[in-house]
């Protein structure tokens, strides 16, 4: 039982990051509105985003600038376990770049399955395709 | 210059997309050259690539001079070299094709429609061609986006499909991503032949299957494997003919080729095969995709949507022969993308032929076709022809080593599928050729017609400017029929590892 508890609170990143996601998912398969979805879908991104945040991190370490760079000869060796990996978050710089994109594509078309059916609720939008 | 061919495949596109752009507010008539021009130096590099690869062997281009694992660097081998040639040309054929149509569906937004078109291709060149699994997701991205802003421009609902497609393909590319994640944790890094070369030692690790099957379900989303492949036939029936033949042929293929190059490159074979022993389940999901897609294909009544149902038992073929686990099944599989490719881009610029001239693709819109329209109905019988298998058609040698491969590995339901969705489209098909070509011509001026004798229709075919395409599309149809001997010897011989017998 105490094995279970460290694993699960040892590792918290990951479950907070699966437990986002699932909520994402849930609101793009459940949901009813379109708009819902989107913010679902939004989700399910930015749990992603958060798994290759945590992934980077390390307990006591810093920001991955060189201290004492300048000036100072006795600081020669970089210790690479006094810095965060800065690479899982300048990925995640691109992969939210890449979320806003979809987000604005997502709205954008949200915006034109108004224009067609004025609504937004899938079950009514149905309803009328159904009757065409 | 040639040894700068695999940055000017990306490059070129990418500059033009947004010259496109421009163009469009300033003078519309320049955006179809500029994209033309662009598409062509991209299948003329990617043609020449494959030329150079052919006689050097491996290409590795460094991006901004970085070496990798540091830098992205671009990875040219046999395997994708192939479908680089066929992406572009298929992708410039079709740009040819298209311009009529698009002038004619959107003349308002030709520039943003050429725009959309160019980087969509640049995205799908570069997933191709690049050897850094952080990038390819980039580029995935960019293919995907700018697929749903060339299926929404039909608008009706296209719209709709359109981010239903949204939905699901940014599921697909998060798993792939999240796949990736859990690789860069294994491994601490992104360079796919740097992972192939850590990974062996890892290849007991819970995390590093848990990355290879996560990767698959992604990639398996944006492909349309059977059960996953609910957003694919609305998405491609609905958006304009110009964007359909585009859309159609390239991107389930190319996501083919990202699974087999995970399959090949980034895992070896021994792995994806014998350690981590899901083959058989997976070719058991193939077959259904086959028969599933095969059936519900012959439910439609609308030409185009018949069309994106084969398409889905075609991703059942190609995941299938992937997965036998012997060489055969995947030159199989590796040739059926760049058949598939070539003859689903035929039937659908027929089909955009039919539907810049009758208005419709339902079945009843296609009475008395092959009187109408005979030089589209004689390439669509090609391309159907080479759907159905029919040699010399290149169809039917990519479907022999997919059998083969089947009776090899002992895999007799595959088989069975595969003779099966043959049978069914041949009757898909034969069914079509008998609407346009014994029922008579529908005349809609209603009036009673006692002597039954049905007014000769005249011909009127579609413009120049698309047959000659739709022509070239299928002469090398038969074309790469007949040459199969020398890609499957030089090319595809190759690119598969000696591991795999």
């Amino acid at each position: 039982m105490a094995d279970i508890v460290s694993t699960v609170v040892d590792n918290y990143n990951y479950w907070i990051y699966i437990t986002l996601m699932m909520i994402g998912l849930y609101a793009i398969i459940a949901k009813n509105n379109l708009v819902k979805k989107i913010v679902g879908m939004n989700i399910f991104q930015t749990a992603i985003i958060l798994f290759y945040v945590s992934i980077g991190v390390k307990r006591g370490a810093t920001i991955p600038i060189l201290e004492h760079a300048h000036g100072s000869h006795g600081y020669g060796v970089v210790h690479a376990a006094e810095y965060v990996n800065p690479l899982p978050h300048v990925l995640m710089l691109t992969a939210i770049v890449v979320g806003v994109a979809t987000l604005g594509v997502a709205l954008a078309l949200a915006i034109k399955v108004y224009n067609e059916y004025n609504t937004l609720e899938e079950d009514e939008i149905l309803a009328q395709i159904r009757e065409e | 210059m040639s040894s700068q061919y695999p940055a000017l495949i990306v490059v070129v596109p990418l500059l033009a997309g947004l010259l496109v752009f421009i163009a469009g507010w300033v003078n519309k008539k320049w955006c179809f050259p500029i994209a033309v021009a662009a598409l062509g130096i991209s299948a003329y590099s990617s043609i020449g690539l494959l030329f150079r690869v052919i006689n050097e062997g491996v290409i590795v281009y460094k991006m901004g001079g970085w070496d990798p694992p540091m830098g992205i660097s671009y990875y040219v081998d046999h395997l994708n070299g192939l479908v680089l040639a066929v992406v572009s040309v298929v992708a410039f054929l079709n740009a040819i094709a298209s311009k009529r149509s698009i002038e004619d569906e959107f003349p308002d937004n030709i520039g943003a429609f050429y725009a959309l078109y160019v980087l969509m291709v640049t995205g799908l060149l570069g997933i191709v061609v690049t050897g850094d699994a952080f990038n390819l997701y980039v580029l995935l991205e960019i293919a995907a986006l700018t697929g749903y802003g060339l299926i929404a421009m039909g608008g009706g609902r296209g719209s709709l499909s359109a981010l239903n497609y949204l939905y699901m393909g940014t599921i697909g590319a998060c798993f792939y991503l999240l796949g990736v994640g859990y690789l860069y944790i294994m491994t601490g890094s992104l360079n796919m032949v740097d992972i192939a070369r850590i990974l062996p030692d890892l290849y007991q690790s819970k995390a590093v299957m848990a990355a290879f099957i996560i990767c698959m379900v992604g990639v398996w989303i944006k492909m349309a494997f059977f059960p996953l492949h609910a957003w694919l036939p609305n998405a491609y029936t609905y958006a304009p003919s110009a964007s359909s033949s585009l859309v159609a042929p390239l991107v389930t293929k190319v996501m083919i080729y990202v699974m087999i190059r995970f399959i090949l490159t980034v895992f070896t074979p021994e792995y994806s095969f014998n350690i981590l022993a899901v083959s058989q389940p997976i070719v058991w999901l193939a077959v259904i995709a086959i028969v599933m897609g095969a059936l519900l294909a012959l439910k439609e009544r609308n030409l185009k949507k018949m069309l994106t149902y084969i398409i889905v038992a075609e991703v059942g073929y190609m995941v299938g022969g992937a997965w036998l686990g012997n060489r055969v099944g995947m030159t199989g599989a590796i040739l059926h993308i760049v058949n598939d490719a070539l003859m689903t881009l035929c039937v659908f610029m027929a089909v955009g032929n039919i539907v810049y001239k009758v208005k419709g693709a339902d079945f009843e819109n296609l009475q008395g076709l092959f009187r109408k329209m005979p030089f589209t109905m004689g390439a669509f019988v090609v391309g159907a022809m080479s759907m159905i298998g029919v040699p010399p058609t290149c169809g039917f040698f990519s479907k022999w080593y997919l059998i083969s491969g089947a009776i090899q590995a002992g895999h007799y339901g595959f088989m069975v599928a595969l003779v099966f969705s043959s049978l069914v489209n041949v009757v898909l098909f034969f069914r079509i050729f008998e609407i346009c070509y014994y029922e008579p011509f529908s005349d809609h001026h209603g009036h009673g017609d006692e002597h039954g004798h049905h007014p000769e229709p005249a011909m009127d075919e579609a413009p120049v400017t698309m047959l000659v395409p739709l022509f070239v599309i299928a002469v090398i149809l038969v074309l790469v029929g007949l040459y199969t001997g020398d890609i499957v010897n030089q090319i595809i011989d190759v690119a598969i590892p000696k591991g795999l017998v």
